[in-house]
């Protein structure tokens, strides 16, 4: 018998239901029904958050001492990273297994062992589930079954990798170790800012972005915006794109670095260009107290930023001598946050400490050259309401995700999307 | 230095922002001033960085010419309630009270929340008008998290 029923659309693994259009071949369209789906979200935990991927966790030195923890999120799912008297770091889900609450309700502490505060369930430090309230009962009624096996249960567990003092985790047993995972290149440009380096944690703060966090991710890796949205930047001459500097995208596409340093030079001549664009970059406007542009070159290679990004939400971020880590923890289809580490050295000169501080004016929810980015992701969730069939435009510098010298370019945003559709087969 | 005076002070001090005459706010501290917002967690554990961190009246001059002719954000107001300043002994750099606020933040589209609660840590110290002055202001918010960005000062 004939079929007339038309062939279903085919439904890419996860969704719920069709994508409103199909998402084109290569990397130069992304539709706008990927920041609005909720089956788009939940695929991401699984796929992306929990997949062939590395997540940040904490920094090895929020955990320095054998029962030191720190709670945090992989995705959405809360984790405690631990370390344990062999020194090493642990990490394993932040959920008890008995009846799922949380085993540390705290941030950070010290601990000989977790006890679920809910029925006393007690776990050591690498996870295992060594104690059972009442498991033999009470005048011998009621306790757990001869067969039950506390070895058998534990909360899920981590693969845990420590680059440069930076804790990551995978949930996957089959990702590559993280040095393969990053790449040489961005391996080498952690370590230039890291290596070495005893951490020194001076602020924390959190951002709440009204936007789907590959919105902000998007906007972290675009160094095409940075001159023409954060004016402050262009005019006291940190980040123009004559600037001499370029993109390093990592061959999944998922890792990226933009740096820069000042180029006199190219400066004088490219001075023309800016005017002759009539980009709204063109002012008097002079600081009362320029001090807090006169850091100092720490490391001594003239690069005034590098913001460095690792997929799915990890970054490191110079902008002078402000450094700080920032974690992407999706809240939802459409909300972020945005936790910032702000962070120096042990051994910093005072000078270069009171720096860091002035300098923080550049950056998080009050930043000088990043405020705007707190907005910019809601401007387009909102944008894109009813959109839901209609595509972003990625043709900035070309259609491919291959490291550039120039920064007018969406190279390393294409390259997120070539490593997140790889993840999600969207 | 009496209370009445901080409170006048203080009273200025909210209705100079939500009034947006940020011009006028340098105005509220002396030359070598340290304004701070940080948050309460971030106080607790004794961390220098603030979301906004100033140590010259200069830079306090420098935050409203950005805002005012170099940052994008959505146009929006503040309206600070303050609580009694609760007033330290006089010592010899001045008066130190602490002063609980809110500030509710209204958008451009009317939408009004309650953006920010904490407390003022100050440090006043009189003019050669004999006018209280802020040596230093401590913002100790008590959330540990701004919603979308802090772009008026608090
Ligand atoms: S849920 Fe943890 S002990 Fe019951
Ligand atoms: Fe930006």
């Amino acid at each position: 018998m004939p079929d007339h029923n038309p062939p279903a659309a085919a439904l890419p693994p996860g969704l719920a239901a069709p994508p409103e259009v199909p998402w084109p071949e290569g990397l130069t369209r992304v539709p706008y029904w990927v920041f609005q789906r909720e089956d788009v979200a939940a695929l991401e935990q699984t796929q992306v958050f929990r997949g062939e991927t590395w997540n940040y966790l904490c920094l090895e030195a929020e955990i320095a001492n054998p029962g030191d923890y720190r709670a945090t999120t992989l995705g959405g799912v809360p984790i405690l990273a631990v370390r344990d008297h062999d020194g090493e770091i642990y990490a394993f889900e932040n959920r008890c297994v008995h009846r799922g609450a949380l085993i540390a309700l705290e941030d950070f502490g010290h601990a000989r062992e977790f006890t679920c505060v809910y029925h006393a369930w007690s776990y050591d430090l690498q996870g295992n589930l060594k104690g059972v309230a009442f498991k033999d009962g009470i005048n011998g009624q009621g306790g757990m079954p001869e067969c039950f096996r506390m070895s058998e249960h534990s909360p899920r567990k981590l693969r845990t990798a420590v680059v440069h003092g930076l804790v990551f985790a995978s949930a996957s047993d089959t990702v590559p170790p993280i040095e393969e995972y990053l790449g040489d290149e961005i391996m080498e440009r952690i370590g230039r800012v890291l290596g070495g380096r005893e951490v020194e944690v001076i602020g924390r703060f959190t951002q709440e972005l009204p936007n789907n966090w590959k919105l902000y991710v998007e906007n972290l890796r675009d160094s095409y915006h940075a001159s023409l949205l954060h004016l402050f930047f262009t005019t006291f001459e940190l980040n123009k794109l004559n600037m001499k500097g370029g993109l390093i995208v990592s061959e999944s596409g998922g890792n990226h670095v933009s740096y820069s340093a000042i180029d006199r030079e190219a400066e004088a001549k490219a001075a023309n260009d800016y005017a002759a664009q009539n980009i709204r970059s063109e002012s008097d406007y002079r600081l009362k107290d320029p001090s807090v542009l006169e850091g100092e070159d720490e490391f001594g290679d003239g690069v005034t930023l590098q913001i460095l990004s690792v997929f799915p939400g990890f970054v490191l971020q110079q902008i002078q001598n402000a450094l700080a880590i920032r974690q992407v923890v999706p809240r939802g289809v459409g909300r972020t946050d945005l936790h910032w580490t702000y962070f120096g050295f042990k051994d910093d000169s005072p000078a270069l400490r009171k720096m860091r501080l002035k300098q923080g004016n550049l950056v998080g929810p009050a930043g000088y050259v990043s405020m705007e980015d707190g907005c910019v992701g809601g401007f387009v969730q909102r944008g894109v309401v009813g959109a839901s069939d209609r595509h972003a435009v990625l043709e900035m510098g070309g259609t491919d995700a291959a490291s550039t010298r120039t920064r007018a370019t969406e190279a390393s945003v294409r390259g997120f999307w070539k490593a997140y559709r790889a993840c999600t087969g969207l | 230095m009496r209370i009445t005076e901080i409170m006048a002070a203080q009273a200025r001090y909210a209705r100079c922002i939500d009034t947006d005459a940020l011009e006028a706010w340098p105005d509220f501290f002396t030359e070598d001033c340290l304004y701070r917002i940080t948050t309460a967690e971030n106080h607790r554990l004794g961390y220098a960085a603030g979301i906004i961190w100033a140590d010259s009246r200069g830079m306090l001059e420098d935050r409203v010419a950005a805002l005012r002719e170099a940052n994008i954000y959505e146009r929006h107001s503040y309206r600070h309630v303050l609580g009694l300043p609760l007033l330290e002994e006089e010592g010899p750099e001045g008066v130190r009270s602490e002063t609980p606020f809110l500030v509710a933040r209204i958008m451009r589209d009317g939408a009004t929340d309650l953006f920010a609660t904490g407390r003022y840590l100050d440090l006043w110290r009189m003019d050669e008008a004999g006018a209280p002055k802020l040596a230093e202001r401590l913002v100790v918010c008590d959330s540990s998290r701004t919603d979308t960005l802090l772009a008026l000062p608090l």
